[in-house]
């Protein structure tokens, strides 16, 4: 699991991302790359930028300027076909998972394959049923309604539907968030062992420490819509930043001010 | 100063709103004839506004006719105009009744269960999801709606027609004691096919608007439950307000003889 050398195309790049939301400047000139292959966990606090970043990576929504190159390929000015075509490549864990809750669950997973590969219904089942087994999920399940599922279950469902399709890179939006302890770290290995056994590219945002320290080969850390240090993952207690270090320590005091008043 | 300065940004608000809304119909309906449909999504919805919609548009229809009867009997018999009630019936409900009532009825239940569903999709980010399973929104959720909308709601008025000539047959009858053979003939005698061709024209225009106004304002909802509220609520008001409209529009086009 080491990052690929620096003179090959990196997977992804971004450069002098920006996007605002009426007055407010939520992406302020993104510099970022991920190498083929590696796990890149992005940290920050809450709205810092780090869905937007992802969102305008995917195209659902558009940055006011910069540049952002899948394979070398500049994306920002893609039409929808070819943005259709680019999506192939990508698959998503949403923070709320973002079932489709008027599909069961076996359809859920196999949606890509059956509306973006038309693959037949049945060929698609089996394998929606293979993927829910890789993410512990027994095949009962696959017939179920997604409002049927516990939190922990809707999140093995999402996983499964991101990797239905074997995607090159994946994107991980707060994975952990809203469970508990010992489910988080099921999902956190689950995780790991999904993008080691497709080879995939991952980009994970999240503002848990443990979840990031388990799936990171490389951290990146955000604030006010910067990336301000990235390094190794076995560095990120030795930074040598006072942003990380009061991130990761979560601590009140330090140079990051808690905007209390809304903008 | 104040005023016209609120005045123009009204102003400019309205034409943002306008512009959004007519490039969300362009493209909603480049989606509806361009390959690839989805038939199980189409079929799923014309099953949801043609077939279970048959109660209540039925029902609707069958007490309109009913009290056209009553109400033309008391009216018309002040100057011995009896004879008239089953064409009154008939033109009333073809050509503006059967339409209007029918489409402001499918207004309030689909048109609001369109935008709480498609509301709540984008508010869970599952319309984010279709994008990222390179499906497009508008192609997927959209134009089945625009084509179930278009079809159905037509079909839907011609068993309002039928079942609000019925309604106003049995009153005719069983209340107002005419010959049963004689109310049928003059409901055929005066009735001609545009009557009923324009108000088929009308249904297919009111069912477009009434899926173009939930999916429009479901898909534009945001801000948790409380936007999905707003999103069903403008969807129903801003759809029924659009049917009157055009309603008044499409008549004038039809039957503008002077």
């Amino acid at each position: 699991m080491t990052a690929s050398p620096m003179t090959t195309v990196p997977k992804i790049a971004l450069k002098g991302v920006t996007k605002h939301f009426g007055p407010k400047k939520v992406l302020n000139g993104i510099d970022l790359e991920v190498a083929k292959g590696e796990s890149l966990v992005v940290i920050g606090g809450s709205g810092t930028g780090k869905s937007v970043m992802l969102k305008s990576i995917l195209g659902l929504l558009t940055p006011d300027s910069g540049s952002i190159k899948v394979d070398g390929e500049e994306t920002t000015r893609l039409r929808s076909r070819e943005r259709e075509k680019l999506l192939h490549k990508f698959g998503m864990l949403f923070q709320g998972a973002a079932l489709f809750d008027s599909l069961p669950v076996w359809e859920n997973v196999a949606f890509g394959l059956i509306q973006g590969e038309h693959m037949p219904r049945s060929q698609a089942k089996e394998i929606a049923i293979a993927k829910l087994g890789a993410v512990g999920l027994t095949p009962d399940v696959a017939e179920l309604s997604p409002s049927e599922l516990s939190g922990g279950m809707q999140k093995r469902v999402g996983l499964a539907r991101a990797i239905a399709d074997e995607p090159e890179i994946i994107f991980f939006d707060e994975p952990t968030t809203g469970l508990d302890p010992i489910m988080a770290d099921v999902i956190n290995e689950l995780i790991v062992q999904c993008v080691k056994d497709l080879g995939a590219t991952a980009v994970t945002i999240t503002h848990d420490m443990a979840s990031a320290r388990k799936i990171a080969d490389r951290v990146a850390m955000i604030y006010q819509g910067r990336i301000i240090w990235t390094g190794h993952a076995r560095d990120i207690d030795n930074s040598g930043n006072a942003y990380v270090d009061q991130f990761v320590h979560g601590r009140a005091d330090g140079p990051i001010k808690m905007q209390i008043k809304a903008l | 100063m104040g005023f016209l300065a609120a005045t123009g940004r009204a102003f400019l608000i309205f034409l943002e709103a306008t512009g959004r809304l007519a490039l969300f119909t362009g493209s909603a309906l480049s989606h509806c004839v361009r390959p690839p449909l989805y038939p199980r999504q189409i079929m799923r919805q014309m099953i949801d506004i043609g077939y279970y919609s048959l109660p209540v548009v039925g029902l609707t229809a069958l007490f309109t006719g009913m009290v056209l009867a009553l109400q033309s009997y008391s009216g018309f018999s002040r100057f011995q105009a009896e004879g008239a009630i089953a064409t009154v019936v008939v033109l009333s409900i073809t050509r503006e009744l059967g339409p209007v009532l029918a489409g402001l009825m499918v207004a309030g239940r689909i048109g609001a269960a369109m935008a709480a569903e498609i509301g709540t999709m984008r508010v869970t980010e599952q319309i984010d999801a279709l994008s990222t399973l390179s499906t497009n929104p508008h192609k997927y959720l959209v134009a089945p709606r625009l084509i179930a909308g278009l079809t159905m709601v037509p079909l839907l008025v011609v068993v309002a027609d039928i079942i609000g000539v019925f309604g106003g047959f049995l009153v005719g009858v069983y209340r107002l004691d005419f010959n049963a053979a004689s109310y049928i003939n003059r409901t055929w005698e005066f009735l001609e096919p545009l009557d009923v061709i324009s108000g088929l024209v009308k249904a297919a225009i009111f069912g477009f608007l009434i899926a173009l106004m939930g999916c429009y304002h479901g898909y534009h909802s945001k801000g948790g439950a409380q936007g999905v509220g707003a999103a069903t609520t403008n969807a129903v008001v801003s759809a029924s307000i659009m049917i009157l409209v055009w309603n008044y529009l499409i008549t004038g086009l039809f039957f503008s003889t002077k």
